[in-house]
């Protein structure tokens, strides 16, 4: 690991000019980014530990929504009865994630920015343009089975790791941001990046922007994630599905969906729920909505089996959450 | 490594008593110390640095950045490192050059012959320094072509080399003609990935050099290969080598040679007259630690019409490094499963530009029965046959391959007590039958069996007036209890409390152990206990026999037993205490040291004459998504013949373990190698899948417990037949659940959709 300066400013004011100065990186709980600079990939001058500032709290906002703060650790969020009762799609995803010890450490705000866990992105020895801007592509004719499958681009297929995000992405969730020049809200769905031809720009955020906090607005009913992996825990998801769907008399009333392990950002499923919206609820019906969605995908040998089992997942998830709708 | 044992009144034998691990309380308490916790004042510490190509020079290598370090004490790299010794050949007539895990004289030479290879040290006052300096090294190479694509090399692939101790290759009738005459017949071609060791304790030595005295804190499953090793390449005597290394954090074969790391952590103390620890990342058991070879396997079976076997013809493709590696003997239990007149078995093998393959638990074996045990089932659904009536009709008498008679078999009752026991009975034999919800739900079988095997093992017992026995061996506990079982066995043989026997193990300063590997350790060592025992209780008769008024006069050893801490006959016995004091001894010491000539010759006129192996029925119960593919395991049964066991708690533990690594295998782990580069492209716990609690469900054991009349006490070595099978298994109860039959190891679910 590169030798670095460590800071912990105190207030919001200093972290973020402390963090708009070249080289500088924000600390949360260090679950990604301490790993990443102990394999070289991250060499931060200065680290900016903004553990000590007040962003913990979870607070309920006037128009039934909440509001999360971003240093809010993961284990915390997914136990908070508002977000177990009103928004059980992201309790669930964000238990899915990581291990217990990891969650403990991991905030909101960190796991906004987690990086791909592509393997050629981890290896220095190999061409990554997200991690050496114009070395080229070693996933696309290598090992790509985590990499993605829709918005990719020639130079870069790396998916976006996160399950916390593809849950809050499903929930039209909005990221408080503040930096140098005043605070901004930015909807999640805006904030990461396709790649390009610049994959390593991977989000809209610029030096010294600090996220502060997540708006979640007022649910709208029944939600769950799914998550498909390599191993009953501990893995990144091959494919996952943030769902919400209200039916009434058979018909789609609301219809939210999310994707993750197969974009390089939490996907919103948007043609999917255009052809869902205000149809029937039945398995063909979400079956042809999967497969719109899919019907762009890009696909490599070794990741070509995720068009069908993101399709598989997406109806299996809608099929579960209609039925649980159905015997209420 | 000395450890006092519990305190127990109970006379009865310790043999097949769940004795707590002697070592367990040091061990979550903190107290043992593992290699890499050992400090000496003065102590620095060392990181490597590795090639990042497969082939070629190093052209250039610059240090200068490394060395402008602060911390930094010195950069070792080929163009300044003291050279050592080459590496010993192999040879049968000595095998602990079977150590020389490659050929490669590190920091000695230009080449590369691996990506991962170590090329440079740097050793600093702190480990961060080392590990920042090893990041600045420059190099460059002058790069030559490589090969490392396991598939593409593999149709050039030339006929191996047998192994004399563990014959793989068989050749009797004619087996193409019976399998093309055969009514009823399989014929598939299987797939496996390489493996590395993920051992909870990464590698690590710490070395120190006084003079030319050697001492190493280095985990190890074989001491005495070790040593010699070492000392060769440093050009010392063996005996200016000490190895300590009383507790090993997991082994599993990937701790049985001398592997970069000690070499240049003992060079790097060497040059820098500094005790040093190199400790390897994670990454860096994978880029410096061999594993278990890929394999390609081709299975074929012929059977007449009531299912009796007509053809078996098992061949292999696997891999070595070109600059070490090893025959793995992936179709050898093909040689002693099953009763057929027309066997063909042989295996070829491919040299690649990557690291030396290596032990892995159950080498050949593991790998070798997911293919055979896949055929023979698939054999069965062809037939519309039960997969365990088939394997019954099936059940041969004598080898199969060799003719010899078999020590002891009992897969017949190991079938039928587990079938009992799993509801096997209860299965529909339709595929995609049952389905609970989303999942569907199938039973598959599988034969275990690995060989039993002995080294020779030095034991030395000493007694003392105060009735305690000390144990002394330089055997190694990788975690396996193998002191607490010797501890049994030697109050049992000596007829002492278990609180009265102290064991001293893992260290090179005590009489040399058989290695770790193979299952051989503890039915080897309890050889050397046996007979220590038995030459110190005659010594103690003698001693009493001198004594006028002994009521031992005149007893011969055969006519006594050892109990109560005494020798005794119905007419009257004495304490050792009684014997000792009599002769005005303090202590009585016994040395038993097996000629390694003697045990070779007899070796070699045992297996002409009978085949012994542990084995075993495993059952399993998978459960697969519909919708996704998602396996799991939800039941697991093995019911194992492993002869007399020693330990109920270490041996459940031993079988438990080699089955959960054998889940790995079927559903999760394999090692992505880039064909482009030879890189190991999942070098971390978080992208090799070894299977996580949420993977295994409880797993229940039970063994027959019939001892074997040939071996120490009866017993089986019990540290790898467990994974066998076990890859089948899983296989075979997917193909009930789904109707598919997977042939590509690992069974991601990609491949169920």
């Amino acid at each position: 690991m590169k030798p670095f300066a460590y800071v912990k400013p105190v207030d919001i004011g200093a972290a973020v000019a402390a963090g708009a100065a070249p080289g500088a990186k924000f600390l949360g709980g260090g679950t990604n980014l301490v790993d990443l600079m102990r394999e070289g990939i991250e060499q931060p001058d200065t680290v900016v530990d903004v553990t000590g500032l007040p962003l913990s709290a979870v607070d309920d906002l006037p128009n039934g929504g909440l509001r999360i703060g971003a240093l809010v650790r993961n284990s915390d969020l997914a136990a908070d009865r508002r977000v177990r009762a009103r928004y059980p799609v992201l309790s669930q995803a964000l238990l899915s994630g990581a291990s217990g010890q990891l969650r403990n450490m991991a905030t909101v705000g960190g796991n906004l920015l987690q990086r791909t866990r592509c393997p050629y992105f981890y290896d220095e020895a190999s061409a990554c343009n997200k991690r050496d801007p114009g070395s080229g592509c070693d996933a696309l004719d290598g090992f790509n089975r985590s990499c993605a499958i829709l918005g990719v681009s020639d130079d870069c297929i790396a998916a976006h790791p996160s399950d916390m995000c593809v849950a809050l992405t499903a929930l039209d969730a909005v990221v408080e941001v503040t930096g140098t020049g005043g605070t901004r809200r930015i909807p999640l769905t805006e904030l990461h990046r396709l790649p390009g031809q610049t994959p390593h720009i991977e989000t809209d955020l610029a030096p010294g922007d600090l996220i502060t906090a997540v708006e979640l607005p007022t649910a709208t009913g029944n939600s769950a994630y799914r998550k498909v992996r390599d191993r009953a825990s501990y893995a990144f998801a091959l494919v996952s599905v943030a769902a919400g769907l209200q039916i009434e008399n058979g018909a789609v009333t609301d219809i939210r969906l999310a994707l993750g392990g197969v974009a390089p950002k939490p996907w919103r499923a948007r043609q999917a729920e255009q052809l869902l919206a205000g149809g029937p609820a039945d398995e063909a019906a979400f079956r042809r909505a999967a497969q719109a969605e899919l019907a762009s995908a890009a696909v490599r040998p070794g990741n070509a089996f995720k068009v069908a089992l993101a399709t598989n997942t997406i109806v299996a998830t809608l099929r579960e959450l209609s039925n649980e709708g159905t015997r209420r | 490594m000395s450890i006092q044992t519990e305190t127990t009144t109970d006379t009865a034998p310790y043999v097949g008593r769940p004795v707590e691990r002697l070592d367990g309380p040091a061990k979550v308490s903190g107290q043992a110390r593992f290699a890499a916790e050992n400090h000496y004042p003065d102590m620095a510490y060392a990181a490597l640095v590795h090639a990042t190509i497969a082939r070629g020079r190093i052209a250039a290598i610059d240090t200068a950045a490394a060395c402008a370090v602060p911390d930094v004490i010195a950069v070792l790299t080929h163009e300044n490192a003291p050279a050592m010794i080459p590496a010993p050949k192999l040879s049968l007539l000595d095998l602990s050059t079977v150590a020389s895990a490659t050929s490669v004289n590190y920091l000695a030479t230009d080449e590369v012959h691996w990506n991962g290879q170590p090329v440079a040290v740097v050793v600093a006052e702190t480990w961060e320094t080392a590990r920042h300096a090893a990041s600045l090294v420059d190099l460059s190479y002058e790069e030559l072509p490589a090969v490392v694509d396991f598939a593409a090399e593999a149709p050039n692939a030339v006929p191996e080399r047998s192994m004399p101790l563990m014959p793989s290759k068989a050749d009797k009738g004619k087996a193409a003609q019976a399998l093309a005459d055969a009514p009823f017949s399989v014929d598939l071609q299987f797939s496996t990935p390489p493996h590395n060791h993920n051992a909870i304790e990464p590698h690590a030595t710490t070395a120190v050099w006084d003079g030319d005295q050697l001492t190493l804190h280095e985990p190890a499953q074989n001491i005495p290969w070790l040593r010699k090793h070492l000392a060769k390449r440093f050009g010392i005597p063996e005996e200016a080598v000490r190895i300590i290394s009383p507790f090993v954090g997991g082994a599993f074969g990937g701790k049985s040679r001398a592997w970069p790391g000690v070499l240049i952590a003992a060079m790097a103390a060497r040059a820098t007259g500094r005790p040093v620890r190199l400790a390897l990342t994670r990454a860096g058991v994978y880029h410096t630690v061999g594993g278990r070879t890929p394999s390609t396997q081709r299975v074929a079976l012929g059977a007449d019409a009531q299912g009796k076997l007509t053809a078996l013809i098992h061949t292999s493709v696997s891999r070595t490094g070109r600059v070490g590696g090893m025959a793995e003997p992936i179709t050898a239990a093909s040689r002693h499963l099953y009763a057929v007149p027309n066997i063909h078995l042989s295996q070829r093998s491919v040299e690649l530009d990557l690291l030396s393959n290596t032990f892995m638990r159950a080498p050949g074996e593991a790998i070798g029965t997911f293919a055979l045990e896949s055929a023979v089932d698939e054999l069965a659904w062809r037939m519309g046959m039960d997969p365990i009536a088939l394997r019954m009709l099936n059940e041969p008498d004598r080898d199969p391959a060799g003719g010899q008679r078999f020590t002891h078999r009992m897969l017949r009752e190991a079938y039928t007590r587990g079938a009992e026991n799993f509801g096997w009975h209860q299965r529909d034999p339709r595929a995609g039958a049952r389905r609970d919800g989303p999942w569907l739900v199938g039973m598959g079988v599988a034969t275990a069996y690995h060989p039993s095997m002995r080294m020779p093992a030095s034991v030395t017992l000493r007694l003392h007036a105060d009735g305690t026995v000390v144990m002394r061996c330089g055997m190694h506990e990788m975690g396996m209890g193998s002191a607490t079982v010797q501890a049994q066995i030697v109050a049992d043989e000596m007829g002492v409390p278990l609180a009265s026997v102290h064991v001293e193990y893992g260290d090179s300063d005590l009489p040399p152990s058989a290695g770790a590997i193979g299952s051989v350790q503890t039915a080897s060592v309890a050889a050397g206990v046996i007979a220590a025992s038995t030459m110190l209780k005659r010594s103690l008769l003698t001693l009493a026999r001198r004594a006028p008024g002994s009521p031992l006069r005149g007893r011969k050893l055969e006519d006594l037993q050892a109990r109560d801490s005494g020798l005794h006959h119905p007419d009257g016995g004495q304490t050792y205490a009684e014997i000792l004091s009599a002769a005005g001894r303090d202590h009585l010491e016994a040395a038993f040291k097996p000629s390694m000539l003697g045990f070779v010759a007899r070796m070699a006129i045992d297996s002409r004459r009978w085949v012994t192996g542990a084995s075993g029925a495993q059952f399993c119960e998978v459960r697969v998504n519909a919708d996704t593919g998602e396996i799991r395991v939800s039941r697991w049964l093995g019911v194992f013949d492993v002869g007399t066991v020693i330990n109920p708690r270490t041996a459940a533990s031993q079988l438990r373990g080699g089955i959960i690594m054998g889940i790995g295998a079927a559903l999760s782990e394999q090692t992505l190698i880039d064909g482009r580069t030879g890189r190991i492209m999942n070098p971390s716990l978080s992208e090799y899948h070894v299977p996580v609690h949420a993977d295994i469900p409880h797993i229940d054991v039970d063994w027959l417990n019939e001892p074997d009349p040939t071996t120490p006490l009866g017993m089986h070595g019990i540290g790898e037949v467990g994974i066998t099978g076990v890859a089948a298994a899983v296989a075979n109860a997917i193909r009930h659940a789904t109707g598919k039959r997977v042939v590509d190891l690992p069974i991601t679910l990609d491949k169920l959709l």
